[in-house]
């Protein structure tokens, strides 16, 4: 069956591009070979081919083809890609560029981007060693149907869980974009029941996102920076304090890297200053230190270390 | 719609790519004239058996109205195509909004990355600036989603680090590094001729022949404590074989300790944060993970952190060991 089709969608295609009027249907069948003969059977088809012609992005234009009958036809302005040269430089970039996405979600639509411009003429082969090599993941389930919500402006929902939840939520979201920030997918937009501007991580969206509107119905605000969202999101710290800190000497270059002052002591342990901004976090980083680190003060910080490694003991 | 194989297609995939082939098909060959069957063949990622018949659907194409009419005309003589009719599809389909936004948002990621570097004065980001007007004009319409895609490098690493690195890759030459390792705690000096800088989950590495392992290695450029670009030539060795960065920086070899943890829904973040072998969801929000690495001290670290959100159920060597530090660290608390 494949074979046949291939064959009537390219008839197709050839037919609705060389005429400069709207064809009917009945001029269509005429024309292009393979339609069955039953008219009934042949709509089916059609629509289904028609179908398809947009799927591939074939700009397909409906008009009038007589006083009482619409026609089809491809208008060439609007199929054609335009003229596009670049230079051996330029060429090179596109092929790296082509690359980034390998195996990740928009590798195909990459890839065929690729062959379309190759067949506009652009040699998009290798000229010399890249010297750089970035590459996108996006294994994240959420990636697709977001990125698709995105693109045709179309409401979500989807149960989120936040960190540290064990429960997830559902949300209503209307989204703006995807950020991918330090290696990881993000989301932005307007949470519907919280009545504002929020982001989510793709990773900790549990189960299928679904779509809850139409295409175009989300409206996504002059100026809106998804970048700026996930950003100012992301990086929610309270206001930057100090930790004094007793460090093991010839240990801990980890946390000495981030000191604001160090001394070294007689017994064995240097006195170190670093600026912390979550406790949580900055827990967790001292503990990592075992008995190479000992915390003076703030006595929160201290407590908290003192808790992560009780925890560690059980 | 999957992709089927049905015994009359030779080609790959569903016969809307292999529309798409055609169709890109015509219009590569036109534009360059004469071109090769068994080149065309690998730019298309198809045998020459597959082109061939491609072609020859291609010249079959038949419109009976008004008058039995072949609009296509090629022949493929002595391995050359030429195609001396195709009017109606002679040029290219334009970019799907997909198809634009895909490249857009790749090229503007490798300008983000160039600017990070360009701090040393490089006009490094013009063929970037150009490639990406050019695809935006040619793309129209189909360019503009692109915009809500956005990828942002990580910038921790020194911009004197990047820019040096790329000093030392453009101008061929060795390069000093003193490198962090985190799993031990320590600064590494080592002599590094590099081969390529490579940027995956949002990081920048270095990659090259390190003199000092006489291997490949992978550098994380915001551990770079200090890279001054040597007087000497680079000699990557012919042996040296770049990372296949399709397969992850980080692939765990046979030899690497197992490590698994039970994780509270606070601890959670080490399942999205390092590559795992297994992840299972054991109710309330826990999970059970299984992790490979070569450095038992990383694991040591990892678990000591973690405290309470993170419990090493497995090597029990491990396990002890993360009970003796902690151990030994609450003991200059009770002092």
């Amino acid at each position: 069956m494949s074979r046949r089709k291939t064959e009537r969608l390219l008839s197709l295609v050839v037919c609705l591009l060389s005429s400069q009027r709207y064809l009917t249907a009945t001029q269509i069948r005429a024309a292009v070979p393979g339609y069955p003969d039953s008219f009934d059977a042949f709509k089916r088809m059609f629509e289904r081919d028609k179908e398809e012609l947009r799927e591939l992005g074939i700009p397909l234009d409906m008009g009038p083809a007589s006083d009482e009958e619409v026609g089809y036809r491809i208008p060439r302005q609007a199929y054609v890609l335009p003229e596009i040269r670049l230079e051996p430089d330029e060429a090179a970039v596109l092929a790296v560029a082509a690359r980034v996405w390998h195996r990740a979600e928009l590798a195909g639509a990459a890839a065929g981007a690729l062959l379309k411009l190759r067949a506009a003429g652009v040699e998009a082969e290798e000229t010399q060693q890249p010297g750089i090599e970035p590459r996108l993941h996006a294994g994240e389930a959420a990636f697709a149907p977001l990125w698709e919500a995105v693109r045709d402006r179309r409401p979500v929902t989807f149960r989120y869980r936040a960190a540290g939840r064990s429960e997830a939520q559902q949300r209503e979201l209307e989204p703006w974009g995807v950020v991918n920030r330090h290696g990881r997918w993000y989301v932005a937009g307007h949470d519907r029941a919280r009545q504002a501007v929020r982001a989510f991580r793709l990773s900790r969206i549990d189960g299928s996102v679904e779509f809850d509107g139409p295409p175009g119905s989300v409206t996504v605000p002059v100026g809106a920076d998804v970048r700026e969202m996930v950003r100012a999101w992301d990086d929610r710290v309270p206001s930057g304090r100090t930790a004094v800190l007793r460090v093991r000497s010839g240990a801990g270059f980890g946390i000495r890297r981030e000191a604001i002052r160090e001394e070294q002591g007689a017994d064995g342990w240097d006195e170190v200053e670093v600026p912390f901004h979550e406790i949580a976090w900055f827990a967790e980083h001292l503990a990592s230190f075992g008995p190479d680190l000992v915390v003076s003060e703030p006595a929160d910080l201290r407590d908290a270390v003192i808790t992560r490694l009780k925890g560690a003991l059980a | 719609m999957t992709p089927s194989r049905a015994a009359d297609t030779p080609g790959p995939g569903t016969s809307a790519d292999r529309l798409q082939r055609l169709l890109a098909l015509v219009p590569y060959v036109i534009s360059r004239k004469v071109v090769g069957l068994a080149e065309t063949a690998e730019a298309f990622g198809v045998t020459e058996r597959e082109l061939t018949d491609d072609l020859n659907m291609l010249w079959c194409v038949e419109l009976r109205t008004p008058d039995p009419y072949c609009p296509i005309d090629l022949s493929y003589e002595g391995g050359e195509i030429v195609i001396s009719q195709a009017e109606p599809v002679d040029r290219p389909l334009r970019l799907g909004v997909d198809e634009a936004s895909a490249l857009l948002v790749a090229l503007r990621m490798l300008a983000e990355v160039s600017q990070a570097a360009a701090a040393a004065g490089e006009p490094e980001g013009s063929a970037l600036s150009r490639t990406i007007a050019k695809l935006e004009a040619a793309a129209g319409e189909a360019a503009v989603p692109a915009a809500q895609v956005a990828v942002e490098v990580d910038q921790n690493a020194e911009h004197s680090v990047l820019a040096k690195a790329r000093e030392a890759l453009a101008t061929g030459r060795r390069v000093h590094l003193s490198y962090y390792v985190p799993g031990r705690d320590e600064a590494t000096e080592r002599d590094v001729d590099p081969m390529r800088l490579l940027v995956v989950e949002g990081r920048t590495y270095l990659e090259g022949w390190c003199r000092r392992a006489e291997a490949v290695r992978v550098f994380r450029l915001d551990r770079v404590l200090r890279i001054d670009v040597l007087s000497v030539a680079a000699e990557v060795p012919q042996q040296a074989e770049p990372v296949d960065v399709d397969q992850g920086l980080f692939r765990p070899s046979p030899g690497d300790m197992r490590v698994v943890l039970e994780l509270t829904p606070r601890g959670r973040w080490v399942a999205e944060y390092y590559p795992c072998e297994d992840v299972t969801e054991i109710g309330d929000g826990r999970l059970k993970v299984t992790l490979r690495t070569p450095d038992g001290s990383w694991a040591r670290r990892l678990a000591l952190g973690l405290g309470e959100d993170g419990r090493v159920l497995e090597p029990a060597a491990l396990a002890a060991a993360v009970r003796a530090d902690a151990s030994a660290a609450l003991a200059h608390y009770a002092q």
